[in-house]
């Protein structure tokens, strides 16, 4: 525990330089595992942190992209009706896409949203104390809700395909590697500060208030503390976190669809937070990157291997890693310290009989 | 008045396929409070092994085609419960006291079924042949009921009748039952805890690889068609009332008649969003479910 | 004098077992209340009630002037009832320390707690109460990792912190040693110079060694009150209570 911060600075440094050893292609894709790594600080919040399990977060991070997406195509169709809605036979913009065109408020909406509907949600759930488990599979049912709706309706939202083919972001062209190498730079802030913010959280009462309630909700409650703004709170935060990294998501990736807010996306989400170290915001991180390259290496080269080895590593990491690669090292250290200290205390008894 | 009859009978039979899928989760997840999300793998499972019978009548028994059936559903129950019992055995009794986390862990079992069923079978859904004797349907009054519903309906009906009779007039079903309401006190009884849970547990699967054989009925069969029905399943478990057999049956019907009338006046997308949306709606207003006892112990 | 807590008509049903069958019962200020009745009395459950664990289907239960028969938990807590349950609940995962900077007396609402800093006279509070509780050796420690008699301890001085202006006690003596309970019993004593204490307790001796004031409840209803020398000549209670319990030990 003492002074590890210098190793978080020398971890962002690192980030940050990476436009400079690494090929664009390699950059664009550590870019994408940073929004990952976003949505990861914020699954840690409520999961390692909280005790709430959202098998939902899926849903805000595509209703984050599909904000941004909406932006992006009305901007590359220039006055136009989007492609996909010609196809579909639609005649005029629909409303609601209509502000869209300003990507002020895109961004806006792409945070507002995911909070909202968070907050709409979880207020009601928690309220109603429903949690655990019945919490996971409720918010799981959100996820299939709006998947169907989204591919449903096609008109509006491109349906399966999704919204993709965009051009340009306030008239940089999304094709020229600077715009690409000033967007990941754009992301590596957003999770420096993210994640500074996030380890503020968990470092004040506020903090400790959260875990308390992963310990004893009910605890919690009779000690006068409303456990439900709190919970409702940091899950809407995470949404928020979530609505975010899908912006920078799409921004890099140029195509968001509901194949990526479904239920095996949300569920892989909870996954890297596991891998990481479920109570460590760096841990999430880490496991989001690390966890995102082995799907990209085995993928590439292995495709039938993926599942297989995703599976797997869900079932050890709940039996035998449960604090993950976080909880890995420190036992690591705790072991090492420990052999330390008795090797001075044996040192120590030597000497004392010696005299 | 015809319209309204065909409506019924739709509802009635996605009742029924519903309490099929959720019937074997009604037992895992309702009464022994485990979340298992590979209960749409064993679903698959049962059908694909629907799949392996036919297959197999056609090429080494091609005269009795016809009653393939009758040999598949028992081995679907069969190697489903096997499985089940395996991940009982293997994985699940060690993350009882921890939900969230034998959640992830069948997940990642799911995973690895779909994968295995993947490389066998193919990714692309596979025809299940119907025995020819359902082919067709009774007409009623000007109103064609096909047989297949028919028989999933009868088919449910039977299992539940089994299940009811297991639980309640067998000396293994309630000890079952003993053990899922106060796992302590049945083990000061002298009930060994563990094998009823493996016991509980197998019979459940079983249970998913018979709905997976009813479903080769209803249309083609894929490695993904797990993932496809175990959202249903559990929110018609949750809907009826966790650890209520009659509660689960209650929620299948209810979501099976309400989701066909959406249905009837918007599309079948459209009646899955406005079901969901209910039931998420429904549960904030009473979280206990559909039928519930209130009880002293709360946490 | 005017009482801190009146319960009136007090009713809970739990699917038709009726627990509470209409409880009428004050605590007055800076009083130790003892309350004692056989296994199923409804003890519990009348704190239960109190605190809002519990919801009465009927009757009312006054705190001061307010009705709290329906307030949610952390609302009564904020009024100033403060309750500690039968097993020691305390956070496991954080320390001692933060166990007790949770349970300070502050303004618990969301971002008054994100904003909160540790001022030095919550800590100098704090470090007292250790001190008095005998944990101030252990303050960097995780609570998981007491003894259940320290437990209990912590759990009491959670509730201290909190100055509330009633505590209700669950068997706080329960799994205790003899020179715990003994200051245990004391230091009930010492707190009832700032607030009003209500306890349930099984054990007799206890509650005749720090008992002034004892109520019995017998199946859902007060029974009777008065001192526990009143209480052991009245004949009901020696009927449904005491005889047995005397002849049993």
């Amino acid at each position: 525990m003492k002074n590890k911060t210098w190793l978080y600075w020398l971890f962002f440094l690192a980030l940050f330089t990476a436009p400079f050893y690494l090929t664009e292609f390699r950059l664009s894709l550590l870019g994408k595992f940073l929004c990952f790594a976003i949505i990861a600080v914020g699954i840690s919040l409520i999961w390692g942190y909280t005790g709430i399990l959202s098998l939902g977060h899926g849903v805000y991070f595509g209703l984050g992209a599909y904000c941004m997406a909406m932006y992006l195509k009305l901007e590359d169709s220039r006055g136009h009706l989007p492609d996909f809605m010609e196809w579909s036979g639609v005649e005029k913009l629909p409303w609601f896409w209509k502000p869209f065109e300003n990507p002020l408020f895109a961004i806006f909406s792409a945070i507002i949203i995911p909070v909202l509907l968070a907050a709409f949600l979880s207020y009601f759930t928690f309220k109603n104390r429903i949690k655990g488990v019945y919490f996971s599979l409720l918010s799981q049912a959100v996820v299939v809700v709006f998947v169907t709706l989204f591919i449903g309706k096609q008109e509006w939202t491109g349906g399966t395909n999704g919204l993709t083919n965009f051009s340009t972001v306030f008239g940089f062209s999304l094709s020229s590697p600077l715009t690409q190498i000033v967007i990941y730079l754009l992301t590596v802030l957003l999770l420096c500060f993210i994640f500074i913010f996030s380890r503020w959280l968990t470092r004040s009462r506020f903090g400790r208030v959260l875990i308390a309630i992963r310990d004893s909700e009910n605890r919690v409650r009779f000690l006068g503390f409303n456990t439900t703004t709190y919970k409702v709170f940091v899950y809407s935060l995470s949404a928020a976190f979530a609505g975010l990294a899908g912006v920078m998501f799409v921004l890099q990736v140029g195509l968001i669809s509901p194949a990526m807010m479904g239920i095996i996306p949300s569920i892989e989400m909870v996954l890297w937070v596991a891998v990481g170290g479920r109570n460590s915001l760096i841990g999430a991180i880490i496991g989001a990157i690390a966890t995102n390259s082995a799907k990209s290496f085995f993928s590439e080269n292995y495709p039938d291997i993926w599942l297989l080895f995703l599976g797997g590593l869900f079932i050890s990491i709940v039996m035998f890693l449960p604090n993950g690669l976080a909880g890995l090292y420190e036992s690591f250290v705790q072991r090492k310290g420990r052999r330390e200290r008795r090797k001075n205390e044996a040192g120590s008894h030597v000497s004392r009989s010696v005299s | 008045m015809s319209i309204l009859i065909t409506q019924f009978f739709n509802g009635l039979s996605l009742g029924s396929v519903m309490l099929l899928i959720a019937l074997g989760l009604a037992i895992t997840f309702g009464l022994m409070g485990v979340i298992n999300m590979a209960h749409g793998e064993l679903i698959m499972v049962g059908a694909y092994m629907t799949y392996v019978i036919q297959q197999m009548f056609a090429k080494y028994l091609p005269s009795s085609i016809d009653y393939y059936y009758f040999l598949a559903i028992p081995v679907a129950f069969f190697v489903s419960a096997f499985i089940g019992w395996g991940l009982e055995k293997w994985l699940i009794q060690y993350l009882y006291h921890r939900p969230l986390d034998s959640l992830l862990a069948t997940w990642g079992v799911s995973l690895i079924l779909q994968q295995i069923a993947r490389s066998i079978f193919g990714a692309p859904n596979v025809a299940v042949l119907p025995p020819s004797w359902l082919e067709g349907g009774v007409n009623f009054a000007g109103i064609v009921f096909p047989y297949k519903r028919l028989f999933i309906l009868l088919f449910v009906l039977v299992c539940m009748l089994i299940l009811y009779f297991y639980l309640n007039k067998t000396p293994a079903g309630r000890r079952m039952r003993a053990v899922t309401l106060n796992r302590d006190m049945a083990s000061c009884l002298g009930i060994s805890s563990r094998k009823v849970d493996a016991y509980a547990f197998a019979i459940g699967s079983g249970f998913a690889g018979l709905a997976g054989c009813a479903l080769t009925l209803l249309g083609p069969i894929g490695p993904t068609i797990g993932t496809y029905y175990i959202v249903d399943a559990f929110m018609v478990v949750i809907l009826g009332g966790v650890g209520k057999l009659i509660g689960t049956i209650f929620g299948a019907f209810g979501i099976g008649l309400v989701s066909t009338l959406t249905e009837y006046s918007t599309s079948t997308t459209m009646a899955k969003v406005v079901i969901f949306a209910m039931i998420i709606a429904f549960l904030q207003w009473k979280p206990s479910g559909l039928v519930s006892v209130k009880t002293r112990s709360l946490d | 004098m005017k009482p801190v807590l009146m319960c009136r008509e007090v009713l809970v049903d739990f699917a038709g077992f009726k627990a509470l069958q209409g409880v009428n019962f004050e605590v007055y200020p800076n009083e130790v209340r003892f309350l004692i009745g056989p296994n199923g009395a409804g003890k519990t459950t009348l704190l239960d009630v109190i605190c809002g664990k519990t919801r009465a289907c009927g009757g009312k239960v006054i705190f001061f002037s307010h009705d709290i028969t329906k307030l949610q938990e952390y609302k009564i807590v904020k009024l100033g009832i403060s309750r500690k349950f039968q097993s020691p609940a305390i956070f496991h995962q954080l320390t001692v320390w933060e166990n007790m900077e949770l349970s300070l007396k502050q303004n618990r609402g969301l971002f008054a707690v994100l904003r909160a800093k540790m001022s030095t006279e919550d800590r100098e509070k704090i470090v007292t109460l250790l001190k008095r509780i005998h944990l101030l050796d252990y303050a960097y420690q995780k609570a998981g990792a007491l003894s259940h008699g320290q437990k209990q301890w912590l759990e009491i001085g959670m509730q201290l912190i909190q100055e509330p202006r009633l505590l209700l006690l669950d068997e706080p003596i329960a799994g205790m040693s003899g020179a715990e309970r003994e200051k245990t019993g004391e230091l009930i004593h010492e707190i009832a110079l700032d607030c009003a204490v209500l306890i349930v307790e099984h054990d007799m001796d206890f509650v005749r060694r720090f008992s002034k004031q004892v109520t019995v409840m017998h199946e859902g209803k007060v029974l009777c009150e008065g001192t526990m020398e009143e209480i052991q000549q009245n004949e009901k209670v020696a009927e449904v209570y005491l005889g047995r319990e005397e002849k049993a030990c």
